[in-house]
C-alpha cells in the first residue's frame, strides 16, 4: 500500500486573548501532537466525543486552518518518501530536508500552490443547511470550484457539473434551483458533488450523516462507498456515530482531548478495544437488539476535562477506572501492540 | 396493567399558506401504567406532534381537529382535549411533564438552575411547601425566648397563613416589598433550596449545592439535561413525555442519561413516553414500541417481538437501514411524502416493496396479530 498522507507531530492551538492589549493568556490545545499515516484508497475513521478535536484535525490537514506545528506530507513519490523519512528521523536541519519540505509539506504552502492543492483535497461539512450559499443556484454552487481553479468553462463546465450531479444521484432538473428547495439528504448530495467536481484524491467527510434521518443516512453511506470505488478516493471519515464508522471505515482512530489514544483496523478495534476509554466508548453505543440488553459497565463518570488545561500524564487518568500511579506522571506513547494495533496506555507497555 | 393514557382517533392539522398539513391522521395509542413506550419514526412523521398534543401545546397554526385523549390523573379520569385551560395548567408539570431535545433552549438563561426548579415547586406543590414553613415557625416559637423574637415569629406565621389562603392578595404583595419585613421570605427560599438540592441529587449531579446557584450556560449539555429531568420529575408526575432527550448528546453522556432514566423510572414509578428516531436507544430502554410513518402508526409491539418479528414493511426497512458490520446496507427508496397531499390509501405504498392493488385505495386498519402485536398493513 502506498501512503497518501503522512502527518508528523501535528499541533493546532487556539489562542485565548484577553487582558491588557488582548495579549494571549492561554491556549486551547485542540490537536496536540498527532502522528498518523493514511494509505491510498482507504477510509480512515476518526471517532471521539464532541470537543475532542476531530473536526479541527480534519480542517488542519487540508489546510483550512494553519497548523501551530508539525508537518503534513501529501502524495509524496515513494523514493522521495524514504529519503524524507530518514531525514525527519535523523532530526537534522539539512538543506535537503528544507527543500523537500518546501515541495511536499502542506504546512508551508501558500498562495497559488495552496490553491492548486485544493483540487486534490476536499471537504464535506456536517451541516448542509449552512454550507451551501442560499443565494446561488445549484449549477453555480457545484461549478464554482471548477471556475476558481480555472479547470473548465462554458459548455464543458456545464457538462462536468451535470456529470458529477448524476453520479451523486441528482439530475438536470436540479441545475436551476436554489438550496432551500431541497431536503437535507439532497443538500448533502449537492455538497458531495461540489467536493468531488475537481476530481480530488482525498476527501475529509466531517460528520456528513449526523444531520439526516436513518433511511437517508443509509442512502448516503452507500453513495460514499460507491463513489470511493468509482473515483478511487481516500476518505477521512470524522464522526461521533460509532456504528456508521464501523460500517464504512477500514481503519479507525479514537481521539480523546486532542490526542489519538487508539488506532487499529475496524474489525479488530470493534471486537476488542484495548484502551480503557475506547472500551467505555464502545460499550455505550446503544445496540439495536433488545435481547442483548446486557449488563454493561457503568457509564463513564464525569465530563471531558477542559483542553485549555489538560490533566498531566495520561489525559484520561482522572476518569479512568484502571488508573495507576504512573498515569498521573508520564504520558503514554502511541505504540504498536501487534497487528497494526496502536494503543497509548501504560497498561500495555 | 391498566391504561394511564388512551389516545383515540387523534387528528392534528397545520393550516399553512401552502395548504393544510395533515400531520396526524387518526392515531390510536395506549400508555400503560409504569411502562416505557417508545415512538420511533423519521423526521416529520408526527412523533413530536403526538407528544405535544397530549398536553395541548401544539403551536399555531396547528390545531387538534378530532379525537379524545383520556388520562387517569391525580384527580381521576379526564379528557385532556375537553377540559379548560386552567385545569390543564394544573395537570401540566404535575401529572404530565415534558423533556425536550435541546436542554440549552429548554432552560431560561437569565435565571439560576435553583430558581427555575423552585418555580415548579411553587406552581404545583405550593400548599405542601408553605405548610412545611409553618411547621418550622411553630417549632421556633416553642424554642424562642425573647419577647420581640416571638412577636416577629408570630407575624411571620400570620403572613404565611395568609399566603396559604389568598396567595395573590394585595397586602401580601405590599409586605413583600417592605425592606426588613420582607425577610420572612428567607424561610420559604431556604426550604425551596433544600427541596431543589434533593431533586438535583436524585439526578446524579455532582456537587448539587454549587449547581443550584449556577446559570444554565455554566453547565455542559449532559448536566443541563439532568437539570431538565430534575425539573420534570419535581412533582413526581405520572407520565413523562421525553422528546428525543439524548439526541443532542454524546454517546457516553447518552449512556449516562439512559441509565439515569431507567433508574428514575424504578424510583418514581412514572410511565414514560419516549420519542426518538434512534432504534438503538429504543432497544436499550423501552418496553413497547410504536412505529410511526407520515402521521400514522403502522405497528405497535413489545420491543423484543418487534425486533425479532417486524411485520410492517416500513418497520423492516427501518431495521435494515441500521448500519451493521458485514451486512450490506439497505436504504428505503424514495423520500418521506409531503403531508399536504399525502398518498391515498396506505401512506407507505409508493415506497413499499410489497405493494398490492388495494394499498393505494384503502387505508389499512390496525389489526391484532398476536396478543401484543398490532399492525396496519393489508398483507395481514
Amino acid at each position: 500500500m502506498t501512503i497518501l498522507l503522512e502527518i508528523i507531530g501535528l499541533k493546532k492551538y487556539y489562542p485565548i486573548k484577553g487582558g491588557f492589549f488582548k495579549r494571549k493568556i492561554a491556549e486551547v490545545k485542540a490537536v496536540d501532537n498527532i502522528n498518523l499515516r493514511i494509505e491510498k484508497g482507504e477510509c480512515f475513521g476518526l471517532v471521539g466525543e464532541s470537543g475532542c478535536g476531530k473536526t479541527t484535525f480534519g480542517k488542519t490537514i487540508i489546510r483550512l486552518l494553519q497548523p501551530t506545528a508539525g508537518h503534513i506530507y501529501f502524495d509524496v513519490p515513494t523514493d522521495v518518501r524514504e529519503e524524507l523519512m530518514k531525514l525527519e528521523h535523523s532530526n537534522s536541519n539539512s538543506q535537503r530536508l528544507r527543500e523537500l519540505r518546501e515541495k511536499y509539506d502542506l504546512s508551508t504552502f501558500k498562495g497559488r500552490k495552496l490553491r492548486q492543492l485544493r483540487r486534490k483535497m476536499q471537504i464535506v461539512f456536517q451541516d448542509p443547511y449552512t454550507s451551501l450559499n442560499p443565494r446561488m443556484l445549484i449549477k453555480d454552487i457545484v461549478g464554482e470550484p471548477l471556475k476558481v481553479q480555472g479547470l473548465a468553462r462554458g459548455k464543458e463546465l456545464k457538462d462536468k457539473v451535470l456529470n458529477i450531479l448524476n453520479k451523486v444521484g441528482l439530475g438536470e432538473a436540479h441545475l436551476y434551483r436554489y438550496p432551500h428547495e431541497f431536503s437535507g439528504g439532497q443538500r448533502q448530495r449537492i455538497a458531495i458533488a461540489r467536493a468531488l467536481v475537481t476530481n480530488p484524491s482525498f476527501v475529509v467527510l466531517d460528520e456528513p450523516t449526523s444531520s439526516v434521518d436513518v433511511s437517508v443516512r443509509a442512502q448516503l453511506l452507500n453513495l460514499f462507498q460507491d463513489l470511493q470505488k468509482e473515483m478511487r478516493l481516500t476518505y477521512l471519515f470524522i464522526s461521533h456515530d460509532l456504528s456508521v464508522v464501523e460500517c464504512i471505515s477500514d481503519r479507525v482512530g479514537v481521539m480523546y482531548l486532542g490526542k489519538i489514544v487508539e488506532l487499529a483496523s475496524t474489525p479488530e478495534l470493534y471486537k476488542e478495544p484495548l484502551h480503557p476509554y475506547s472500551m467505555i466508548l464502545f460499550s455505550s453505543i446503544p445496540i439495536p437488539d433488545p435481547t442483548v440488553r446486557r449488563k454493561r459497565p457503568p457509564p463513564l463518570k464525569g465530563e471531558v476535562p477542559s483542553p485549555i488545561n489538560p490533566p498531566s500524564g495520561c489525559r484520561f487518568h482522572p476518569r479512568c477506572p484502571k488508573a495507576m500511579d504512573i498515569c498521573r506522571r508520564k504520558e503514554p506513547k502511541l505504540l504498536d501492540v501487534g497487528n497494526g494495533h496502536f494503543v497509548a496506555c501504560h497498561l500495555f507497555h | 396493567m391498566s391504561n394511564l393514557l388512551n389516545i383515540k382517533d387523534l387528528v392534528v392539522r397545520f393550516y399553512t399558506y401552502e395548504g393544510v398539513v395533515k400531520a396526524i391522521e387518526g392515531v390510536n395509542l395506549d400508555v400503560k401504567e409504569g411502562e416505557i413506550l417508545g415512538i420511533v419514526g423519521e423526521t416529520g412523521c408526527g412523533k413530536t406532534v403526538t407528544g405535544l398534543s397530549i398536553v395541548r401545546l401544539i403551536p399555531p397554526p396547528g390545531k387538534i381537529e378530532g379525537g379524545t385523549i383520556f388520562f387517569k390523573g391525580k384527580n381521576g379520569l379526564v379528557n385532556l382535549l375537553r377540559i379548560d385551560e386552567s385545569a390543564l395548567k394544573e395537570i401540566r408539570g404535575r401529572d404530565i411533564s415534558l423533556i425536550f431535545q435541546e436542554p440549552s433552549s429548554a432552560l431560561n438563561p437569565v435565571f439560576t438552575v435553583g430558581e427555575q426548579i423552585s418555580e415548579v415547586f411553587m406552581q404545583h406543590r405550593r400548599k405542601e411547601i408553605i405548610e412545611k414553613v409553618l411547621e418550622e415557625i411553630e417549632k421556633d416559637i416553642q424554642k424562642a425566648s425573647g419577647r420581640l423574637h416571638i412577636k416577629v415569629l408570630r407575624l411571620q406565621r400570620k403572613i404565611y397563613r395568609k399566603m396559604l389562603e389568598k396567595p395573590n392578595s394585595i397586602s401580601l404583595r405590599i409586605v413583600s416589598k417592605i425592606p426588613i419585613v420582607r425577610r420572612y421570605q428567607r424561610r420559604l427560599k431556604a426550604i425551596l433550596r433544600k427541596e431543589t438540592i434533593r431533586m438535583l441529587k436524585e439526578t446524579g449531579i455532582p456537587d448539587p449545592e454549587k449547581v443550584v446557584d449556577m446559570y444554565p450556560h455554566e453547565l455542559s449539555g449532559g448536566m443541563q439535561q439532568r437539570v431538565v429531568i430534575a425539573m420534570a420529575l419535581a412533582c413526581n408526575p405520572k407520565l413523562l413525555i421525553a422528546d428525543e432527550p439524548t439526541t443532542s448528546l454524546d454517546v457516553t453522556v447518552q449512556a449516562q442519561i439512559l441509565h439515569l432514566i431507567r433508574d428514575l423510572r424504578k424510583k418514581f414509578k412514572s410511565s414514560i413516553l419516549f420519542i426518538t428516531h434512534d432504534l438503538g436507544v429504543i432497544a436499550e430502554l423501552c418496553d413497547r414500541v410504536a412505529v410511526m410513518y407520515a402521521g400514522n402508526i403502522c405497528e405497535i409491539a413489545d420491543v423484543e417481538e418487534l425486533f425479532k418479528r417486524p411485520l410492517h414493511p416500513y418497520t423492516r426497512a427501518l431495521l435494515e437501514s441500521i448500519p451493521r458490520p458485514g451486512k450490506e446496507l439497505k436504504s428505503i427508496p424514495g423520500t418521506v411524502p409531503n403531508l399536504i397531499s399525502p398518498p391515498s390509501g396506505c401512506r407507505f405504498h409508493p415506497r413499499c416493496p410489497y405493494i398490492m392493488q388495494i394499498c393505494s385505495k384503502v387505508k389499512p386498519e390496525m389489526k391484532q396479530v398476536t396478543e401484543n402485536h398490532f399492525v396496519a398493513c393489508h398483507l395481514y
